[in-house]
């Protein structure tokens, strides 16, 4: 049933259409007389520059038209044909430029991109550098000693249990001396006392795979005075978390 | 273990026959003068040259041979260092300038015999001779003359061409001055060629220098930029071993002076302090803590064959070998408490601690094998005045004799050659500086001003 419909649409529609183009091509029309040209269609430009910039800074917008009679701004109005003006957009902006003329009509589009400064970082949470800094302290000694102090006791139970919490941290302990007594000599105590510390840490449940020592001898002073108080600051185990 | 150090009969006369005996003697009159209260001065000049002769000898300028421009120059430097030679030398009386005769020598047929025997010269010797330029070659004659013995007066003649430079006419005065110092020192070689290491921050670095053993020619060695000690040239004079910071602790590290640079030497682990090369140049001694505590190790120049020489609870540092025997180490030790000197043989037995008292360290060992040199704060404590001077004992009595008085902190002593000379750091002038002086004690100078210079070690030879 189908069939037979269609195909009796198809030729009736091809016969329309051999009548129409028969006809069209008996009719021999004259040619139009030439158009008069077209009036100039309009160009416009539109920048911005900087085209990105932080909230509250501004940025200057430079357009120019040609062949416009009515220029218009989005957000800023009528504008001459051609110009510039600083803009201070809250936010990012598409800055749309409509120039009609007898032509017709341009447009043209700048965009600018508002970023707002990084707010100031939250306090992070203390990274395990910052608490071995806050937390351990260093081992004192005796002029030409490199045994523990009884006084020193509180000081290195407190390293160890900081150390033990943090399992993860490795670190050098550093065998300083003071300017008194001789340069080979205060090498060897420095270790002595380097030792000391690492065997109390030891002791006290720190993995030595943890722990480094070196000597620094009176090489490397904290305190550069010729007292007792600055001696006894050179006379040291100093912790250095190992990065 | 005095057996080796008594048989002396290898030890140059010149040395050991003055000052054992002597040694021990003044040692005694000191130690009486210090308990004498209101003594008028607590210490005496002492030492290994007292009592000796001297040779008194004139050394007038050398004159120009030629007419060249460059002469007055090369001379001035020549004559200088040959002046400072052979008055370094502690063996020579030298004779003033002032009363020299009128004319001075160029030439033997210039030599007026009797203005220089007779007052007030009154010279035994007489060091004279000519230098001249000509293109670029430098000429020296020089001549030593027994002045008081005119039908054969020559005891030297010596003839010497080099390039015409400052350091040609500096070097050809050492070699002169080298004769005249071997011709009448008892045939001990002079030390006018021997150079010496030590540490200087100058470069804003510890590192490694080496100068002339009068103090010129100074320059830099290593340039680990870190932190270097303690520079031990060997015996020969081609390896410098060194302990350095590295990334890992401190090692001993090896400088070939033949080729410039570094080379090969084994990393040990642990702190690796005060390398001391045997006098035969095959064994290294150092400390390491590479078992734990610092102990004393000896290692194969190589870096093979490392053993273990003391097992002890304070470290032990600083060992030198006995530089006759190689038999016999001295080292520091605080395994009783403040650091003191011990002696022990090359296997480490036959133990015994030679300084009773105080703060010791910094041993060095006599050419002859005879003489310790060490750095010893005697009286340590509250209210001590706490001085750190350089001491000599006699390895066999244990006498020992104060050698420097003058204030600062005076410290590793190195002996020279010849065992005459004393190369020591101090800190009298206000830094830490190299100072010479005679092993007596006496003829006191300064050799370095730039920067802090320290751990002075003198070449074998």
């Amino acid at each position: 049933m189908k069939q037979p419909k269609l195909k009796w649409a198809m030729l009736v529609f091809a016969l329309g259409a051999v009548m129409m183009l028969g006809a069209c091509k008996k009719k021999v029309a004259p040619p139009p007389p030439p158009p008069p040209p077209p009036p100039a269609a309009p160009t416009a430009s539109l920048t911005a520059n900087p085209n990105t910039i932080e909230k509250g800074q501004s940025t200057s917008l430079t357009w120019q038209t040609t062949n416009a009679t009515d220029v218009s701004i989005d957000g800023i109005g009528a504008v001459q044909a051609s110009g510039s003006q600083q803009v201070t957009p809250a936010d990012s902006t598409t800055y749309h430029l409509m120039a009609k003329g007898a032509g017709g009509t341009q447009e043209a589009t700048a965009r600018v991109t508002v970023t707002t400064p990084p707010p100031p970082p939250p306090p992070p949470s203390a990274t395990e550098e910052e608490l071995f800094a806050q937390n351990v302290r260093d081992v004192f000694f005796d002029y030409d000693k490199s045994d523990i102090r009884a006084d020193q006791q509180a000081a290195l139970q407190g390293d160890i249990d900081f150390l033990k919490q943090h399992p993860n941290i490795n670190f050098t302990v550093q065998g300083h001396c003071d300017e008194r007594g001789s340069t080979e000599y205060n090498l060897a105590l420095g270790d002595s006392r380097a030792g000391a510390v690492k065997n109390a840490l030891v002791q006290g449940g720190v993995a030595a795979s943890r722990i480094k020592t070196i000597s620094y001898g009176k090489e490397k002073p904290f305190c550069t005075e010729s007292n007792e108080e600055c001696w006894q600051q050179n006379r040291r185990g100093h912790f250095v978390y190992q990065k | 273990m005095n057996s080796h150090l008594s048989g002396s009969a290898g030890v140059p006369p010149a040395v050991s026959r003055a000052s054992r005996p002597r040694l021990g003697l003044l040692v005694l009159t000191s130690v009486l003068l210090i308990s004498l209260p209101g003594a008028a001065q607590d210490w005496i000049r002492t030492g290994t040259g007292l009592g000796v002769e001297k040779v008194r000898l004139a050394v007038p300028e050398f004159k120009a041979s030629t007419p060249d421009p460059r002469n007055p120059d090369l001379l001035k430097t020549f004559n200088d260092t040959l002046w400072n030679d052979l008055d370094n030398a502690g063996i020579f009386d030298m004779v003033s300038k002032s009363f020299f005769p009128l004319a001075a020598p160029g030439s033997p047929n210039e030599v007026k015999f009797d203005a220089w025997s007779e007052p007030p010269p009154n010279a035994s010797m007489l060091a004279f001779g000519n230098l001249g330029t000509a293109a670029n070659t430098l000429t020296v004659q020089g001549w030593l003359y027994d002045v008081k013995n005119i039908s054969s007066p020559q005891v030297l003649g010596k003839q010497y061409t080099d390039a015409a430079t400052a350091d040609a006419a500096r070097t050809t005065a050492h070699k002169f001055a080298n004769e005249i110092i071997f011709r009448l020192g008892g045939g001990i070689a002079g030390i006018t060629e021997s150079r010496i290491f030590f540490v200087s921050s100058r470069s804003s670095h510890k590192e490694a220098w080496v100068m002339d053993y009068d103090g010129a020619n100074q320059h830099q060695v290593t340039h680990q930029a870190s932190i270097s000690l303690s520079p031990r040239i060997s015996p020969d004079g081609s390896r410098l071993a060194f302990s350095s910071m590295t990334g890992g602790g401190w090692d001993i590290l090896m400088y070939s002076m033949d080729l410039n640079r570094l080379v090969t030497f084994p990393r040990f682990g642990g702190t690796n302090l005060s390398p001391a090369w045997t006098p035969d140049g095959t064994k290294l001694a150092f400390s390491s803590s590479r078992s734990g505590a610092p102990e004393l190790y000896v290692v194969d120049a190589s870096g093979a064959n490392l053993k273990r020489l003391t097992s002890s609870r304070g470290p032990d540092v600083s060992p030198v070998w006995n530089r006759k025997t190689g038999a016999q180490l001295a080292f520091v030790s605080g395994r009783t408490g403040l650091p003191q000197i011990y002696l022990m043989d090359a296997d480490g037995t036959n133990l015994q601690r030679v300084t009773d008292e105080g703060y010791a360290v910094s041993p060095s060992w006599s050419p002859n094998g005879q003489f310790l040199l060490f750095s010893w704060i005697r009286h340590y404590g509250p209210g001590a005045p706490g001085a750190q001077d350089i001491y000599i004992m006699d390895v066999a009595s244990k006498q020992w004799v104060q050698l420097t008085h003058d204030g600062g902190r005076n410290d590793f002593p190195s002996w020279s050659p010849d065992g005459r000379h004393v190369i020591f750091q101090s800190s009298r002038s206000g830094s830490e500086q190299i100072w010479t002086m005679l092993a007596d004690g006496t003829n006191q100078k300064q050799l370095t001003t730039a920067g802090s210079n320290t751990q002075p070690n003198w070449s074998w030879k």
